[in-house]
This record gives C-alpha cells, sequence and structure tokens, in this order.
C-alpha cells in the first residue's frame, strides 16, 4: 500500500444548518462543533488548524506517517472472516476489523501517531492528554517516548482503580500519571483537566486530544488520522468480496474509532453504518453513558452537540461498565450523522456487552475491549435476522486483556492484576 | 449607555465575584450585600456549573457545594430578584455556555433584563463564537462582556473594537485562583486595548491582596477578585458575609 494515510477527504455535501462565517466556518458539521473554548486557548487551536492544514498536504510528513503506521504500529490492521461467529448466529457473514492488532493494542495509536508528529513538526516538546480506559494514555505516553517527548496523562481516580495495569503501563513508558478527582472522577473530569492544563502552559506543550470531540480542529484532526480504518476496509472487502459490505459497526463513546470505521463510507449510501453507545444498565437508568439515546443539544468540552445533562444544562454523571465509553457526551461529527439519519446510534448494556465480550473469546478466540464488545453484542442480536448474503464489518476497536480483571469481577470472581 | 459604566466612576473599581448558592442563597444575598456596602463597584454572581473548566480548585469547590445545596439558574434568578430591592450597582453573571443554552438563550437573557442583571461573562464563549448570545443580549440590552488574554497577541483589537461593557482582562495563563506573582506585560496589552475601544479595562485572575490589586488598577480601571472571596466563603460558610465585608473594604480603599 502506498500512502495509508489519505489526506484527500470524499466528497460530501455540504453540511446544513447555521454556520457562522468566521475563521471555524470548517469546525461545523451541521450545527454542531465549534470553538467553545476560554480566549486563552484560541490562538493555540488556530495555530494547530494551521500547522495541520499545512502538513495534511505536505509529502514527507504523509510519509514519514505512512512508516509509523506500517513499521511501528503494524498497520495495515487485518480484516478478518469470523467464520464460526457467522455460522453460529446463521445470518449475515461477519468480518471484523482488527485494530486489537495494532501495536498498544487498539485504534488510538493511529491517532496519537499523527498528532504526535505534528506536535514535533510545531515544535511541542511535551504532550498532555486525557485517557478513560487508559488505551489512549498508553498510545500517548508511546508515542511520547518515540519522539523524546515529555508525557503527562490525566486520567479520573476511578479509571486508575479500574484500569491499574494501563496506569503502570504509561508509567513504565515514562508519563507521568495524574489521577483526577474532581467531578465523578471520570473520563469527563480526565478531558477538564488536561484542558485547564493546556491553559497554564501552551508554548511548549501539545494537547493530545484522544476521540473526534473538543473544539475545532480536533474533531476533524481526529477523524482524518482515524480514517485510515474505513479506506482499509473499503480496499480488504473488495479484495474478499469484490463488494461494499451493507453493515458497518463500531462502539461509540466520543467516537474516534466508529468516525475512522464509518468515514469512507459516508457516500456510499448503501452502506449502513452503526455506532453502539454504552446503555450502562439502561438507557432507563440513571446509570447509562448513552448519549443520542438519553442527551439533548449542548455547548460543552469546547464543542455543539449531543450531552447528557438535566433541564438547566449540568452534565450528568454518566456510567458505564467500559472505562472508555462513560463520557457523557459524542463528537459532533457523529451528532451530524445522527441528526441527518445517516447513521444509526444504538444503546448497548453493561450485560449485552460482557456476554459479547466471553461470547467472542470463546467463538472465535478473541478478547476484545469490553468497548468493542458493545459493537459485537449488537451484531450478535442484528446477524441473526439478516440474510445470508449480506456483509457485516464489526471493528474491534482494541484487545481485552485490560478488561479481564474487571469483567471477571462483575462475574463475582476475585483475581489479581 | 450601559448601566456597567457606572462602576467605573468612583475611582478604580472594585469587582467581587461570588458563586451563587455557596453554601447557601441566603448567605449569598448577605454577601453581595456587604460587599456593596463596603465599596464593591460590580458585583459578579457565578451560576455554578458542574464542569466549569476555566476554575482552578477553590471556584471548583465553590461550584460543587453549590449545586449540591441544590441551586438552579432560577433560584438564582429569585436571588437577583431580592437583591434588586437592595442594591443598585451594576451586576453581571459568570457562568458557562452550557447554563445559557440549556435555558434557551433568548429566556435566559430576557429573564437577564427582567430581573436586572447588566451583563454577562462566559468564559466559554469566544469572539468567534459570540454569534450564539449576542443577538439576544442586543434585543433585550444585556452587556456580553469579552475576555481578552495574555496570549490574545494579534486578537486584541478585534474582539476589542466589539466589545461591550467592559474588558475582561485574563492577567495570566491558566485558570483562575490566586498567584503569588503577576508576570504577564498587562501593560502593553492595555494600550492595545485602549487604541481600540473607549470601554474600561478589568483585571482578573489570580489577584487577592491590596498591593496586587493597587498594582493591577494602576494600569487599567479596576481589579476583578474570585477566589480570595470563594475562599472566605469555604472557609467561615454561613458567617462569611462580615468577612467578606471586612475584606472588600481593605481592597477598595487600595484603590481609592
Amino acid at each position: 500500500m502506498s500512502e495509508i494515510f489519505t489526506t484527500k477527504p470524499p466528497r460530501r455535501a455540504q453540511p446544513k444548518g447555521k454556520e457562522t462565517p468566521m475563521s471555524n466556518a470548517n469546525g461545523r458539521f451541521g450545527i454542531h462543533g465549534g470553538q467553545y473554548i476560554p480566549e486563552t486557548l484560541m490562538n493555540a487551536v488556530i495555530e494547530l488548524e494551521e500547522a495541520y492544514n499545512h502538513y495534511k498536504n505536505d509529502e514527507a510528513f504523509n510519509k514519514e506517517l505512512t512508516e509509523l503506521f506500517n513499521d511501528y504500529a503494524g498497520r495495515p490492521s487485518r480484516l478478518y472472516y469470523a467464520e464460526r461467529m457467522t455460522k453460529d448466529l446463521g445470518g449475515a457473514k461477519i468480518f471484523l476489523k482488527r485494530e486489537d492488532l495494532n501495536h498498544t493494542g487498539a485504534h488510538k495509536i493511529n491517532n496519537v501517531l499523527g498528532q504526535a508528529l505534528l506536535a514535533k513538526k510545531m515544535g511541542k516538546t511535551r504532550l498532555i492528554a486525557e485517557t478513560g480506559a487508559g488505551q489512549h494514555g498508553v498510545a500517548t505516553a508511546t508515542a511520547a517516548a518515540l519522539f523524546g517527548m515529555e508525557c503527562v496523562v490525566f486520567m479520573g481516580e476511578e479509571d486508575t482503580k479500574r484500569q491499574a495495569l494501563n496506569v503502570y503501563r504509561m508509567k513504565l513508558l515514562g508519563a507521568d500519571v495524574i489521577p483526577v478527582t474532581s467531578g465523578t472522577a471520570t473520563l469527563k473530569d480526565a478531558v477538564s483537566e488536561a484542558m485547564r492544563e493546556w491553559t497554564s502552559r501552551i508554548a511548549d506543550t501539545h494537547y493530545c486530544l484522544g476521540s473526534v470531540m473538543g473544539p475545532h480542529p480536533f474533531p476533524t484532526i481526529v477523524r482524518d488520522f482515524q480514517a485510515v480504518i474505513s479506506k482499509e476496509i473499503k480496499e480488504q472487502i473488495k479484495e474478499k468480496e469484490g463488494r461494499l459490505p451493507d453493515y458497518v459497526l463500531a462502539c461509540v463513546g466520543g467516537g474516534s474509532n466508529a468516525i475512522g470505521t464509518f468515514y469512507h463510507f459516508i457516500e456510499d449510501k448503501e452502506v449502513k453504518l452503526i455506532g453502539c453507545e454504552a446503555a450502562g444498565r439502561g438507557v432507563d437508568t440513571f446509570e447509562t453513558a448513552a448519549t443520542i439515546a438519553t442527551g439533548k443539544l449542548g455547548i460543552f468540552h469546547g464543542m455543539k452537540s449531543y450531552f447528557c445533562q438535566d433541564k438547566y444544562g449540568q452534565i450528568a454523571p454518566v456510567y458505564s461498565i467500559s472505562a472508555g465509553l462513560d463520557y457523557p457526551g459524542i463528537g459532533p461529527e457523529h451528532a451530524n450523522l445522527h441528526d441527518t439519519g445517516r447513521a444509526q446510534y444504538v444503546p448497548v448494556t453493561d450485560d449485552e456487552a460482557v456476554n459479547a465480550f466471553e461470547y467472542l473469546a470463546k467463538t472465535e478466540g478473541i478478547i476484545p475491549a469490553i468497548e468493542s464488545a458493545h459493537a459485537i453484542a449488537h451484531a450478535i442480536k442484528l446477524a441473526p435476522t439478516l440474510d445470508k448474503d449480506k456483509i457485516m464489518v464489526i471493528t474491534v476497536s482494541g484487545r481485552g486483556d485490560k478488561d479481564c480483571a474487571a469483567i471477571a469481577r462483575y462475574r463475582g470472581e476475585d483475581i489479581h492484576e | 449607555m450601559s448601566n456597567i459604566r457606572k462602576a467605573f466612576e468612583n475611582g478604580k473599581a472594585f469587582i467581587a465575584f461570588i458563586t451563587c448558592g455557596d453554601p447557601d442563597i441566603e448567605t449569598t444575598k448577605e454577601a453581595v450585600k456587604k460587599a456593596v456596602e463596603n465599596g464593591a463597584d460590580l458585583i459578579e454572581l457565578g451560576i455554578p456549573f458542574s464542569d466549569p473548566t476555566a476554575e482552578g480548585p477553590v471556584i471548583q469547590g465553590a461550584n460543587l457545594r453549590a449545586l449540591n445545596a441544590g441551586t438552579t439558574t432560577d433560584k438564582v434568578f429569585d436571588l437577583v430578584r431580592e437583591l434588586r430591592k437592595e442594591v443598585s450597582i451594576p451586576l453581571v453573571f459568570m457562568t458557562y455556555a452550557n447554563v445559557v443554552y440549556s435555558y434557551d438563550p433568548d429566556k435566559f437573557i430576557r429573564t437577564c433584563e427582567e430581573v436586572g442583571i447588566d451583563g454577562m461573562i462566559i468564559p466559554d464563549l469566544p469572539f468567534e463564537e459570540k454569534e450564539e448570545f449576542e443577538p439576544y443580549c442586543k434585543k433585550y440590552g444585556v452587556d456580553l462582556i469579552s475576555l481578552i488574554a495574555p496570549t490574545s497577541e494579534n486578537r486584541i483589537a478585534m474582539i476589542a473594537k466589539e466589545a461591550e461593557g467592559f474588558i475582561y482582562l485574563v492577567s495570566s495563563l491558566g485558570v483562575t485562583g490566586m498567584r503569588s506573582e503577576i508576570k504577564t506585560d498587562l501593560g502593553a496589552i492595555v494600550k492595545v486595548i485602549r487604541e481600540n475601544t473607549d470601554l474600561p479595562v478589568a483585571i482578573g485572575f489570580g489577584i487577592s491582596n491590596p498591593e496586587q490589586a493597587r498594582k493591577m488598577a494602576d494600569i487599567s480601571d479596576g481589579a476583578i477578585v474570585g477566589s480570595a472571596i470563594v475562599k472566605l466563603l469555604e472557609k467561615h460558610g454561613k458567617e462569611a458575609p462580615s468577612y467578606i465585608g471586612e475584606y472588600v473594604k481593605s481592597m477598595k480603599d487600595a484603590l481609592r
């Protein structure tokens, strides 16, 4: 493959809705997105946008990134025909996009290598990041080690307990891990704290945001770096099946692996795009993180999008067994794909995800991240209802080793990590 | 002319920030009255938000205490109605975009006008996004106050030209909170602001003692203090208003 990182976006309709005719005119997805951040950060995001617009078309930059993707991260990731799962479910033919096989064990490395390289070109020497499950933190710490940069990762204290192994991995890679105790001590608070830190130290620091969220240009930058997933799927499925898939599934928290999985199919209207949200204990309970199912339009963490919140706009303390999906918002491009009906978003409960986690392990010998298990769970419901000539691709966004202790606890078994 | 001008007519202005509902609405009411009695020229009333990303630990704590005490936007509007029976100095809201957005911006800003709020400060609403609320602010005559930061540089003129009420100049990088030293070359920033607007300029973030306030006021039109006052509420709870009165007096005296 000559060029993995695609810079040319596919043709697409101009977003509908009100747009402000200002510098962030490109930062809108329909009515969503924008740059709702303190003035202190405005020049930093403008500088980032300018640098990105320059380097995304820079041949040397793209060559260097492609080499990193291929030689360091192990791309392209495999598209695997899940034959036993297909036969067992008795419906659509199922393929798994194996982002779990990437270096560091998840799709997060795609975005991080891109942003770290960009930060280096911008002359930044320090990376800061938020992390939920710890996968993005590990990926950022990895890139920082690779590029010889300083690294500080903010992680909700609650999550440092749920994902102790990843905390150790980050430290091993030379990063400082700061447990965040404010608010609900989970992913949203880690994002808030990373934003506060960036406000206080901008000159040498790049905020390596981990998902397709936050102020423009982050949702666009992160999406472009993750779009390699759908670019590869498209090529691989054409090679294997000679046609496009009928269904493409991915789990959604902020939505980076999902947008990466959807992006190059957005213009292919016959391909159904399904994002699987974390419903926690159910969308009719307060212990949920299913933003599209239970949230409403709002402004938070730099963007206009859907958020779980109360009637006065106070952000809700969301819950999911998955630390990586435990976020009260969703990326602005997903919010727009929902508004336009181009993608469908479905809630998946803890119970369904844990069952799917165990199912994939036993059926295919693949232990998925509990985040990815949300997409597997929906496939288990959907595939049997489809004809055998239908093709379904599910992105396994990460590997599940990090989750084994938590799943064991969920099943009432206490194991030492 | 905006009512906010009045705050800058008694020498250098002292602007006090108080988070509404910390520890309860009744204490906020007393604290505001004490601050006014002791010389505060303008009060910034914070409507608590669950995730105040521009605040340091002190004001974050106040937001949390206020929300845990059951403070809501409607209760804050009621508080302002009560305060307006006795307080005539300019009052502005300080809150986050989602608090205004979720209430319905038209209804929120109409209610501001109705209860007697003169302006609002929204730290997560930069120049590029002010269209979100500005049309309603103009419709109801509530000033949307602009912030200028040490990193604003080439943006200062653009922001100042369209600003209303007063210019809130952020003294330092980072979030709100007390600082031992303010290193930014604020004089140079104020100069550029003055070239682009006649509005008064007040400096906030990191100011806690009379010397700092004096220093800041020497190069601008006033000083804004938040965390130092909130700290008194954190420490003294319902007893805080008298301490706040004393503190405001010491600060305003330094500015006279």
